[in-house]
């Protein structure tokens, strides 16, 4: 046990080095945030509206913080094709380090990497006119909630890059599979101001749980529906991401086992 | 008595229909340098993977240090190096990042990991490389911080998949006298190559794969004599004594030989090396044609491969490994 944890740390701090040494792909992650706020925060918002009233753009930033979080899928999944592509995988498997540190490593570093990501985007949202509203405390909890879905993530995207294991197809699933996702749901537009099928489906959206539940602990604008899931945002916004940990850690590492098939 | 290091019966993997090993049998002695030679989709890499533990067979059984490869796959991993063609590094790593991290790995303290890092850069020649990324590295200085990688902890078996596969003659030489050193120290290497020269310069017992399965086993010279040994090359100076020369030579070797105008050479199979070759010089001089070379030559492990095999090592990636390949890559 100690020794998964020194391993995983290594594999951690493998990672992190790779954050400082190319950097340029940290600012690709981070250039499509910024420019989702200043398109749809200037452009398009000035059409949009937020039931109950408020501030477009202080609704929006929570959507985009969530939706950031999501993209890191592409960040995970093609960091781990490449290892796998480039065969450092096999050196790691073929010496006696703890298999899981691979997985657990890459996870402990895109955690950090969202919180480095997160501190960024609250420092932007301020800049744009976003603020928190109900005291430090609830909104270090939305962060919390923010980074318990990029954990999800995470193991979503290591069993995806297990399972596809080209990282140029990886790359190129990733956007398509993404943007629907960040579309029909809270993010850029509240589910009661789109068609009733449509709306239902944004309102059972994991991503709209996140949404929703950060939007009530930052205090921004835009709660509202008396739909189950937008009345219990709170409990869903813990309860998916733990699903979606409960299922795709084991798939991912079955599928790891299965390299040496 | 010898013992042996690596030890594989009756090996058997199978990639659906495709049988990528079929009953494998090796047994490598402990310090030896041994080769496995086959061309492309043979399967060598397929059994250097089983051996390092990371590919499961479906038959047989095999130790690498004593350890069964299945059922103790940790303790052999703590025993064994592995560099080859996908062995890798991690590209963005500078060198040295790359040393400490597998040191790291390796379970030695941050301090002796650092120390080891340096310690391998300067062997290796990669201190002036150290904190460059190993993506920028070229290929020869890449595959020796891949053997650097290998060599944290002095391995007991080091296996070398293909370790000059794409390099230049110079760094290739520098990449064979690294593996003697290692030898001179006490690890047992196996090797696979699909370079006959490789095989002949580095290794003293090699196994000769070809689908899958061993078709000759011995040391370079044994695998060379097992096509029909030695033969004597004579060259004259003037290119018209040629059939003269020919018609000297046969009764004398009892075979007729092959000659070759363009070099004026002519070359004869030998059964009983120096007696043959003297009559051949003495009956030559007696006819008063002159010669500018004459000498026993050893049959090449090239011959000896096309003899076993049926066909040559080069030509056998385009045709025979085509259809293998695919299941086995």
């Amino acid at each position: 046990m100690t020794t998964a944890i020194a391993d995983g740390w290594t594999m951690t701090r493998r990672n992190m080095i790779h954050v400082i040494r190319a950097p340029e792909e940290l600012i690709l992650y981070f250039s499509l945030p910024i420019m989702f706020v200043l398109v749809f925060g200037y452009v398009f918002g000035s059409g949009m509206q937020v039931p109950n009233g408020g501030n477009y753009r202080e609704f929006l930033l929570p959507g985009v913080f969530v939706m950031t979080m999501l993209y890191g899928l592409g960040a995970t999944a093609t960091g781990v094709a490449l290892d796998l592509s480039r065969g450092v995988v096999d050196r790691f498997r073929s010496m006696p380090m703890a298999r899981s540190a691979l997985m657990t490593g890459r996870s402990a570093a895109d955690l950090l990497r969202a919180m480095l990501e997160m501190s960024a985007l609250l420092a932007c949202g301020l800049l744009v006119g976003w603020q928190w509203r109900l005291g430090v405390g609830r909104a270090l909890l939305a962060v919390g909630l923010l980074l318990l879905l990029r954990v999800a993530i995470t193991w979503v995207g290591i069993y995806l890059a297990l399972l596809v294991r080209n990282p140029d197809t990886v790359g190129v699933i990733v956007f398509p599979a993404a943007f629907p996702l960040t579309a029909i749901s809270n993010v850029f537009v509240s589910p009661e101001l789109m068609p009733s099928f449509v709306g239902a489906i944004s309102e059972w959206n994991p991503l709209s749980a996140t949404v929703a539940a950060i939007r009530e602990l930052f205090g921004n604008p835009g709660l509202g529906g008396d739909s189950w899931p937008a009345e219990h945002a709170m409990l869903l916004a813990v309860f998916w991401p733990v699903l979606l940990i409960a299922v795709f850690a084991p798939l991912a590492v079955r599928r790891y086992r299965r390299l040496s098939r | 008595m010898t013992t042996f290091e690596v030890v594989a019966e009756g090996l058997g993997k199978r990639y659906g229909p495709a049988r990528a090993l079929d009953m494998f049998d090796l047994a490598v002695p402990t310090g030896a340098v041994y080769g496995l030679l086959g061309p492309n989709g043979a399967g060598k890499t397929t059994a250097v993977r089983i051996l390092a533990t990371l590919l499961r067979f479906d038959t047989g059984r095999a130790t690498v240090a004593g350890f069964d490869v299945l059922r103790q796959p940790s303790e052999v991993r703590a025993r064994i190096g592995l560099t080859g063609q996908y062995a890798a590094v991690d590209e963005t790593l500078s060198g040295r990042q790359n040393l400490e991290l597998f040191g790291r790995l390796f379970r030695l303290g941050r301090r002796e990991a650092r120390q080891r890092a340096g310690d391998l850069l300067e062997r290796f020649g990669l201190d002036e490389a150290a904190s460059r990324s190993a993506g920028e590295y070229s290929g020869g200085m890449r595959r020796r911080l891949d053997l650097a990688a290998s060599l944290i902890r002095t391995p007991r078996v080091l296996f070398l998949d293909e370790p000059t596969t794409g390099l230049d003659p110079r760094s290739r030489n520098q990449v064979w006298d690294l593996v003697r050193a290692l030898v001179a120290e006490g690890t047992t290497v196996l090797l696979t190559t699909q370079y006959l020269e490789e095989a002949d310069q580095l290794a003293n017992r090699i196994s000769v794969i070809d689908a899958g399965r061993v078709v000759a086993e011995g040391s370079p010279d044994e695998l060379k004599s097992m096509t029909g040994g030695d033969r004597i090359e004579v060259v004259v100076r003037d290119p018209a004594d040629l059939a003269e020369a020919a018609r000297i030579v046969a009764p004398i070797s009892g075979a007729e030989p092959v000659i070759e105008p363009e070099v004026r050479r002519l070359s004869v199979p030998v059964v009983d090396r120096v007696a043959v070759l003297v009559d051949v010089v003495r009956a030559l001089d007696d006819a008063a044609i002159a010669v500018e070379d004459v000498g026993l030559r050893r049959a090449t492990l090239d011959e000896a491969f096309l003899h076993l095999t049926g066909h040559r090592p080069d030509h056998a990636r385009e045709q025979a490994g085509a259809g293998r390949q695919a299941a086995v890559a």
